[in-house]
């Protein structure tokens, strides 16, 4: 049996590495647009993601998703990948550049294929001054927070 | 039209457990979390509420008002209590983050003069946040 309505929100670390470089455009070019990101050897951040799903709160259980559930989710198709990796080696950024921005539309990829909540919102903190968020393609962003 | 944002908060001891499934189920279900003795959190409360600015005041209510609304409300009742034993709407739901979250919504539900309820966002922890945006959202 289903009750209201509520929203739930985890965040998940991951540490990594990247470098924002596009291999189309010259050297200078990538200097210029990208500043000290451009640094051929790469750097790296500790990065926050925020998932935020909706649902209805099982009456049975209290939830609108098992943590447990969603944890293993996460560890396998987040965390396995992202974290202790290089960005630009995963899949996803072969040929793009692994801004913030970037890794917020795959994190919606990969959760949007969690199977018992839906996905609202991604969040990246890239560091503690700059966060992103993503509302799924062609979403009206949410003027909140 | 403005937002207000008050947080308050309250530390409390619950375990997760359903009276209609068996100790297995519960284990099954809800791991550590149904441990019959219970364990706690330091939970934040933040509650946003709605409403036109005042033109003499130039507030949307009184943040004092609003603070000791939160205290008789939520945190005389829940701080330092085993939400399961002490607190009357966790006899029958689970206190999970998100039924906490809306049953402060239903304690403050009205009871802020000149404003609207807009959300209540319980943590249980830093990493872990619900929200409930009314029956209606």
């Amino acid at each position: 049996m289903n009750g209201p309505i509520a929203h739930l929100s985890r965040r998940y670390r991951f540490s990594a590495s990247h470098r924002l470089h596009v291999d189309a455009i010259s050297p200078e070019r990538n200097r210029e647009m990208f500043g000290k990101c451009n640094n051929p050897f790469g750097h790296g951040h500790n990065y926050i993601a925020q998932v935020t799903f909706s649902g209805p709160v099982d009456v049975a259980t209290g939830m609108v998703t098992n943590l447990a559930d969603l944890d293993s989710f996460a560890q396998r198709e987040l965390l396995d990948h992202f974290d202790h990796a290089n960005l630009n080696s995963l899949e996803f950024f072969r040929d793009r550049v692994p801004s913030t921005e970037n890794v917020c539309v795959e994190l919606w990829r990969i959760f949007a294929e969690y199977p018992y909540a839906k996905l609202e919102r991604v969040r990246v903190e890239e560091t503690g001054n700059n966060s992103f968020d993503y509302f799924g393609e062609g979403a009206k962003i949410q003027h909140e927070e | 039209m403005i937002l207000l944002t008050r947080k308050a908060d309250f530390s409390a001891a619950h375990f997760y457990w359903n009276d209609s499934w068996t100790e297995a189920e519960n284990f099954r279900v809800f791991g550590k979390c149904a441990n019959r003795q219970g364990h706690g959190h330091n939970y934040t409360l933040e509650v946003t509420v709605e409403g036109e600015v005042d033109p003499v005041s130039g507030f949307v209510v009184d943040l004092k008002q609003l603070k000791d609304i939160l205290e008789q409300e939520v945190v005389s009742v829940y701080d330092h209590r085993h939400l399961n034993h002490e607190v009357p709407e966790f006899k029958t739901a689970v206190p999970t983050t998100e039924n906490i979250a809306i049953a402060i919504w239903h304690r403050l539900d009205g009871k802020v003069p000149n404003a609207k309820l807009h959300r209540v966002r319980v943590y249980e922890m830093p990493e872990l946040f619900a929200d409930f945006y009314g029956e209606g959202a």
